[in-house]
């Protein structure tokens, strides 16, 4: 972990740059099939009202707990979803999100590039190495012959790691590692050369030992492309090693977000303290001068989606729940440095209550 | 790694020229050579593979040179028989004997000629609607599978209309319509059994359609097209194999039946029409069983061939299916509980 805390490089946040990518008031439901007569339709209310922005050359961390709607929101950005509202803009123009013909869709997938969660799954078992990486290459016109093709995918593959790239080119998905695999999905969504990578729990299915890799990696790439990467996490730890932003979801709803230091050392929204006391950090223990005994403990689950609960869907588990939460889903409360969350503790009227008895409760 | 980024950057557009012109054996320009696979090359190793696992697996060996002996017979059989098969003579009814080596029909036709040119055409047009019918239930099964929604619904319906239709009685309705012949039996018989692979091809697709390497080649720019046929159909080749080598026997089988309840050319020679002109001379009452039963064999080993095939396959796809070979001495231990 030490090593973690010690590679972030807060100097890499520059709010200036224009965002790449921003989705506005996204918001997702899945109707469920269970046709019952006279009854209301029911839906799983997926995501609401997610809001934020993509900057090149960062990263933006989303972090939440599994069904919180972390992968919803990245498939909606890669366009496998339709949003049941809100929008998507790309350099500031927006996307037309109802039109599915194949020429609008591939002309937003060669900006915007999603990496899977599971990279056992997301690699066609019949195909080798160099139909996986060959296919964008040429659907995205960057290699015409055969030979072309032959030299990007081995520069795909040296970039990503893999060597010696002649050996790998051959392989099928079953002679390759979990980290390799992985390796390969990345290579594949860079093949198409974005501006953007959705990167959807890049290393939750690999194990601990290259993990750190892959993130690297991925760190690396973004870097040298000045990608805009979007990694989305159940684990704020290496949120806060590899994102300059963080944004914590809960339950579809974004509920904290602002660059990542803000967030992770002096978390606002009850959820994020939650999160937080479930890593085991060092140096957040050693700050406060006192164990996890006094922390925020969890108690209950994630709500139902079908039927959330009414107002803010956190308040159920929430510590310093109040009956307006019950009633509103609070509104966004800016709290400097591009830091903001949505929770009543910090609506102004309670901030001075808050100032008063000196934070506490965090 | 650097400098291979920075060319990548660059666009090796540029670079595989500039190598192409200045020095044609650099050692990359060796290695991507090397590393070239042709479509021949590819094929080969396809057809290697193929090889092996055919070779491997007694029960497809077995099936497979039965399969290959009667596709040879109507390949080159004909070719040895000079005179016409349906030549009258005046050795009627004669049993097997060294010139006939089958005997002769009630109107003296050698036997042997035909069975061997008859082996032609139930070969032939059984393959023929086998394959039809299997690309039928491909494209209905697959796009069905893969577009859901309408789609789904309005192909989902025609199979099951198909599906409960009964296939070999609306066949010889059908057929007793259209003028006789190979084509009209080889028509009914595609229109009333595509329905069973198009079904099974189509639960294997909507589940495939859900798997994740389907939604990332989408997400990577996939066209539509080429994610049905070369993502998810390459998956469910084991099944379309079978499914073709079941459908054509169940061709065979169908359109003996047709040919031998008269629904067929009565001129051509096939193995239905053979049975259907010995149950029109009276041959099991004459007792003339060389007529009826060469036939019947053919196509009851044909059969067997096929399905033996067809098992094979299952083995090869679903590794619990296969028999393991356990050593005699392993075999001898008894448990001891």
């Amino acid at each position: 972990m030490s090593t973690i805390n010690q590679a972030y490089d807060p100097t890499g946040s520059n709010r200036m740059e224009e965002p790449v990518l921003v989705a506005n008031h996204l918001r997702k439901e899945f109707p469920i099939n269970d046709f019952k007569l006279f009854a209301p339709r029911k839906v799983v209310h997926a995501v609401e009202d997610a809001t934020f922005e993509l900057y090149p050359g960062q990263a933006t961390a989303l972090v939440g707990e599994s069904g919180s709607g972390k992968t919803t929101v990245a498939r909606m950005l890669a366009r496998l979803y339709d949003p049941t509202s809100g929008e998507i803009s790309f350099r500031g123009e927006p996307i037309k999100l109802q039109s599915h013909r194949a020429a609008v869709l591939r002309q937003y997938r060669r900006h915007v590039q999603l990496i899977f969660q599971d990279p056992f799954a997301s690699l066609n078992p019949i195909h080798d190495v160099r139909y996986h990486l060959s296919r964008p290459l040429r659907l995205f016109g960057h290699a015409h012959t055969e030979d072309e093709v032959t030299e990007q995918v081995l520069a795909l593959l040296r970039r990503v790691s893999l060597s010696p790239a002649e050996q790998f080119i051959q392989k099928f998905p079953h002679q390759l590692s979990g980290g390799q695999r992985q390796r390969i999905a990345i290579a594949r969504a860079l093949a198409v050369h974005p501006e953007v990578l959705l990167a959807d729990e890049p290393v939750s299915m690999l194990d601990v030992s290259i993990r750190l890799d892959i993130l690297n990696l991925l760190l690396r790439l973004k870097k040298e492309e000045q990608l805009a990467l979007l990694f989305i996490t159940h684990d704020i730890a290496s949120a806060r090693y590899f994102a300059e932003n963080t944004l914590v979801m809960y339950a579809g709803q974004m509920v904290e977000g602002g660059p990542s230091e803000a967030v992770i050392q002096t978390p606002k929204h009850p959820y994020t303290q939650l999160l937080l006391a479930a890593a085991p950090d060092p140096d957040r223990i050693k700050a406060q001068g006192h164990g996890l005994s006094e922390e925020v403990h969890a108690r209950g689950e994630i709500p139902s989606l079908i039927n959330p609960p009414e107002g803010c869907r956190f308040h159920p588990r929430c510590p310093h729940a109040m009956p307006v939460c019950k009633q509103h889903f609070p509104a966004r409360t800016e709290l400097g440095n591009g830091h903001w969350t949505n929770c009543f503790l910090y609506t102004d009227q309670t901030i001075q209550q808050q100032t008063t008895a000196p934070a506490a409760q965090s | 790694m650097n400098t291979s980024s920075s060319q990548f950057s660059q666009g090796s557009n540029s670079t595989a020229k500039q190598i192409k012109q200045d020095n044609p054996l650099t050692p990359e320009r060796e290695m991507v050579r090397a590393l070239r696979r042709p479509w021949y090359e590819r094929a080969g190793r396809g057809a290697q593979v193929v090889w092996h696992e055919s070779t491997k697996n007694k029960k497809v060996a077995i099936g497979l040179i039965i399969v290959l002996f009667f596709i040879l017979v109507a390949a080159f059989g004909p070719l040895f028989v000079h005179t016409d098969p349906n030549l009258l003579s005046m050795d009627a009814q004669a049993a097997p004997s060294a010139a006939h080596p089958l005997g002769t029909t009630a109107l003296g036709q050698d036997i042997f000629k035909q069975l061997v040119v008859g082996t032609r055409s139930s070969i032939f047009w059984g393959f023929l609607t086998g394959i039809a019918v299997t690309i039928i239930s491909i494209l209905v099964g697959l796009v069905g599978g893969y577009f859901g929604g309408a789609v789904d619904e309005f192909l989902s319906l025609l199979t099951n209309v198909f599906l409960v239709l009964p296939a070999l009685p609306l066949a010889i309705v059908l057929a007793s319509y259209f003028p006789r012949g190979p084509q009209t039996v080889a028509a009914v018989i595609i229109v009333t059994s595509w329905s069973w692979g198009a079904r099974v091809l189509r639960a294997q697709t909507l589940s495939m359609r859900s798997r994740e390497f389907v939604s990332s080649a989408k997400s990577n720019g996939e066209t539509i097209w080429r994610i049905i046929f070369f993502e998810i159909f390459p998956n469910e080749i084991s099944i379309v194999a079978a499914n073709f080598v079941s459908t054509t026997l169940y061709v065979i089988l169908a359109s003996a039946s047709l040919e031998f309840l008269g629904l067929g050319d009565p001129n051509g020679i096939s193995w239905g029409a053979m049975f259907y002109w010995a149950q029109k001379d009276n041959a099991l009452i004459s007792g003339l069983w060389w007529w009826f039963v060469p036939p019947g064999i053919c196509i009851a080993v044909l059969g067997a061939g096929l399905s033996l095939i067809n098992f094979g396959i299952d083995e090869i796809a679903d590794p619990r299916l296969r028999q393991e070979k356990i050593p005699k001495l392993v075999r001898e231990k008894k448990v001891i509980a």
